[in-house]
């Protein structure tokens, strides 16, 4: 954050005052202050533990359940006095205009929403077996304002620091879905404040303890997905050292395919998939012996069969993974060509998988922006019109245009151009890539 | 299935007769709060997850039962069920839930259910005499540290049992096997203690909606540990299948990451490894051969015991870049680096995996997927030849062990 206009200032100000001028005019005499005390630790925890971001798909708010159950148990003023205690946030490298106005927000959404618990005819207290039904309407409505009073506070101020773009981007990000989580997370409080009868202070313990597993779990799963794709690209790229023009070729594929399946709206397990799928389509290349892919003569038929093999070879080495089939069959079946002149089945037109007709368009456009030992790298638009001059015979039109209306959106990361390796000996590069459209294989005719 | 197994199941089988026995004659009180529990055990049963290292869990079953056993009260009434009574509705719901597995053609894991069974019936002879006591009943802060300290019992029982078993299936050491066993249960252990602990005690305020109110966090903690033991595994595949890529290019003789892999895994467990130190082992057995992919021509036989130690230096290091890049198994990529130093005289010292990788992987070299006695015998006369420098002598003999256990089975 750069430095703040006078207008933040005076915004955040103005919240953290309207908040302690809320405080300070009571009743503070009638506040249960070690369970006020109980409660504001809780809330710290829930808070700093957002501090670590989760993972994407996953929000995280168990403070909204420690503020919605100072509102049950204390009411308006001892929740905003909750509330404020956001400020302390264990958290290095938050300023101090920041603490202001997370301990100003949270004290007035909490404030707010007692003011809407009390106004419905809520108890402040700890509610009993009474206490059912009845608490529920208010405090459903208590939770729905302090979410709105949150968010709102929240918009202000993202709206007076950020520039139009980012601020709309945050904003976005705010949606429905959030919103719903937040109010799931609220319901825990009610449940904290109807426990707080039977098992007094520990409630709140018990009550957040399989949510913060839960979250823990979560962590685990995101740690080990980032781990596991590294480790296949490293391995991927393993496969690529040895071949100077190629490296980053699986990777970018990968890329590619996973643009391509998202333009036409494959959905999320299949994404990831194919994303996979992108990424290996080529590790059968190692059952090739290098010479062949390095030879820059005429082929002869058995040393054709033998580069045609290489699908196949990599369909034994990944067979064993736990993936969709889906993703099998698109490293089978990457170089079939939709007019069935394509290996190693030869199959034509819908018999392609899906997966392998997208890898297939990724798989000839990577090589086509990439330099080759025999022709410098194509421009992109060049590449564009390779593309649409083999769709219908090679490629499947659609996904052609798919990949070009993808590819004019999101642009393309290519290759940066190749410096040939120094030593500048032919050996070790490979003369005619067989992912190459515009450069066929010569296969001897006998 | 071994006898370990036997004994847990016959166990706990003896446990359900005689409870069903003695409740058949007495009846079963309190009806409707017995049926809701009943299909809660069963439902988590349906629901069971596996967790690393291929163990069996079924957490919500585990929360209700345990729920059940420490139940106060339903609402105002006190709940009176006896201990018996606990056993026969885990067991029944436990059955119940087995059932959808079994007509799957899925296997019924009895040797799961049984040490589930025990443990809840453990917690349930302690306290159903404690509940009916009224200052227990009466005072939260008196109910609650008896109540977490039999959480703490089952987990610990069923991790005991847990140990018991696979130290003979593995085989392994007890303690090791048993701190492993705890270490894997731990966080699912958390949540399930402490949403059976909410279901008791908010049951007497909020009634049977606690059952189903309190389950809810229990099911997002489940999916995101089936999300999470299923990457594990496609992590632990790909590398599987993956290493292979030094087999289809020519490099090394076919199944040789493999056979290294599973042989270090077994000299690591012969030494008293612990799962996480395992999980390295294996990855980096399985890629220690990895750097040989740069090389431009493949090893004769790729055998790396034949070649020169330079070369081995440099397939060494060049796998271990490999795998570096990735970023996330550092350690692994020094496991590999290390292996090809001499186990003796280094310093400083090797770690312990390098030097059962070093050892394996000459075993592997001299033998392959040969079966011949006298041939195995050969290469650890080789290798403990080789013991004042090359190799470790505690692995050797460990590996040595091992081998034997093998040659036994196969006999």
């Amino acid at each position: 954050m750069g430095r703040l206009s006078r207008a933040t200032w005076v915004y955040v100000v103005a919240v953290a005052v309207t908040a302690a001028i809320l405080i300070a005019r009571g009743p503070l005499g009638s506040i249960d202050w070690p369970m006020l005390a109980v409660l504001a630790i809780l809330f710290l925890i829930c808070e700093s533990s957002s501090a670590s971001g989760g993972p994407r798909q996953f929000t995280w708010s168990p403070s909204y359940a420690a503020t919605l159950a100072s509102v049950v148990l204390l009411g308006p003023v001892g929740a905003a006095i909750v509330g404020t205690v956001a400020a302390l946030r264990l958290r290095r490298g938050l300023l101090v205009v920041q603490r202001l106005f997370n301990g100003g927000m949270y004290a007035l959404s909490a404030y707010a929403a007692g003011a809407a618990f009390v106004a419905l005819g809520g108890q402040p207290g700890i509610p009993d077996q009474a206490s059912f039904p009845e608490i529920i309407g208010p405090f459903a409505v208590a939770a729905l304002v302090h979410l709105l009073v949150n968010h709102g506070l929240l918009r202000g101020v993202l709206w007076l620091t950020r520039d139009g773009d980012q601020a709309s981007n945050a904003l976005g990000r705010l949606d429905l879905r959030l919103m719903l989580s937040d109010l799931g997370y609220a319901a825990f409080g009610l449940l904290i404040a109807a426990l707080w009868q039977v098992v007094g202070p520990f409630a709140p313990v018990l009550v957040l303890i399989p949510l913060f597993v839960a979250r823990w779990a979560i962590g685990q799963y995101t740690a080990q997905q980032k781990a596991y794709e590294a480790m296949m690209a490293a391995l991927c790229k393993a496969v690529e050292t040895k071949d100077f023009y190629t490296r980053g070729h699986s990777e970018r594929v990968s890329r590619g395919s996973a643009m391509l399946a998202r333009e036409i709206g494959m959905r999320p397990g299949r994404l990831e998939a194919i994303t996979y799928a992108g990424m290996l389509h080529d590790v059968g290349k190692l059952g090739v012996p290098t010479k062949l892919l390095q030879k820059s003569g005429r082929l002869t038929e058995e040393e054709f069969a033998a580069i045609q093999l290489h699908p196949m070879r990599g369909l034994e080495i990944v067979r064993e993974i736990g993936f969709l089939d889906e993703a099998l069959a698109g490293i089978m079946h990457h170089h079939e060509r939709i007019d069935g002149r394509g290996y190693p089945l030869g199959l034509a037109g819908d018999e392609i998988p899906e997966f392998a007709r997208v890898i297939a368009v990724a798989d000839a456009f990577d090589s086509m922006t990439s330099t080759r030992s025999y022709r410098g790298a194509r421009r992109v638009d060049e590449a564009i019109a390779e593309l649409r001059k083999w769709s219908g015979s090679q490629f499947d039109p659609a996904l052609v245009d798919a990949f070009v209306t993808a590819l004019e959106r999101e642009g393309w990361q290519r290759r940066e151009p190749v410096v040939p390796p120094p030593g500048g000996s032919a050996e070790g590069v490979t003369a005619r890539d067989h992912d190459d459209p515009t450069a066929p294989l010569w296969v001897e005719s006998r | 299935m071994d006898s370990g197994q036997v004994l847990v199941i016959v166990a706990a089988g003896l446990l359900a007769v005689a409870a069903i026995a003695q409740t058949a004659v007495v009846g079963i009180v309190q009806v409707g709060d017995a049926v809701a529990f009943g299909s809660l055990v069963a439902l988590g049963e349906l629901l069971r997850i596996t967790l690393p290292g291929n163990r069996e869990s079924a957490p919500i079953a585990a929360a209700g039962a345990l729920g059940y056993a420490l139940l106060l009260g339903m609402g105002e009434q006190p709940a009176v069920h006896s201990a018996l009574q606990v056993i026969v509705i885990t067991a029944g719901g436990m059955i119940v839930g087995a059932l959808p597995h079994v007509a799957a053609g899925r296997p019924a894991k009895l040797a799961g259910m049984a040490s589930r069974l025990i443990a809840v019936a453990c917690v349930a002879f302690a306290f159903r005499p404690l509940a009916r006591i009224p200052e227990i009943r009466g005072h939260w802060w008196a109910a609650l540290p008896v109540m977490t300290l039999l959480v703490v019992l089952a987990w610990f029982v069923d991790a005991v049992i847990g140990a018991l078993i696979r130290t003979e299936e593995l085989p392994a050491r007890f303690s090791v096997a048993l701190w492993d066993e705890l270490r894997v249960q731990l966080p699912l252990g958390v949540a399930v203690g402490a949403s059976a602990l909410l279901i008791a005690f908010s049951s007497e305020v909020m009634g049977l909606a606690a059952v189903w109110v309190f389950t809810g966090p229990l099911l997002v903690t489940q999916v995101a540990f089936r999300r999470y033991v299923g990457i594990r595994s496609t992590y632990l595949e790909t590398v599987r299948a993956l290493s292979r890529m030094t087999e289809v290019g020519g490099y090394v003789e076919g199944g040789h990451s493999r056979r290294v892999s599973v042989l270090a895994v077994a000299v690591g467990r012969e030494l008293g490894m612990h799962e996480p130190e395992l999980l390295e082992l294996e990855y980096a057995a399985l890629m220690h051969d990895i750097g040989q992919l740069s090389l431009r021509d493949p090893i004769p036989g790729g055998a790396t015991v034949l070649v020169s130690s330079a070369d081995q230096r440099r397939i060494a290091e060049l796998g271990a870049d490999v795998i570096g890049q990735a970023g996330v198994l550092d350690q692994v990529a020094d496991i590999v680096r290390r292996q090809s130093e001499p186990a003796r005289g280094a310093e400083p010292e090797p770690p312990a995996a390098s030097r059962i990788i070093r050892a394996a992987n000459a075993f592997d070299d001299l033998v392959g997927n040969s079966a011949d006695r006298d041939r195995a015998s050969a290469a650890l006369e080789r290798l403990r030849l080789g013991t004042a420098a090359e190799y470790d002598p505690g692995v050797v003999e460990a590996l040595s062990r091992v081998v034997g256990r093998r040659a036994l089975s196969r006999a």
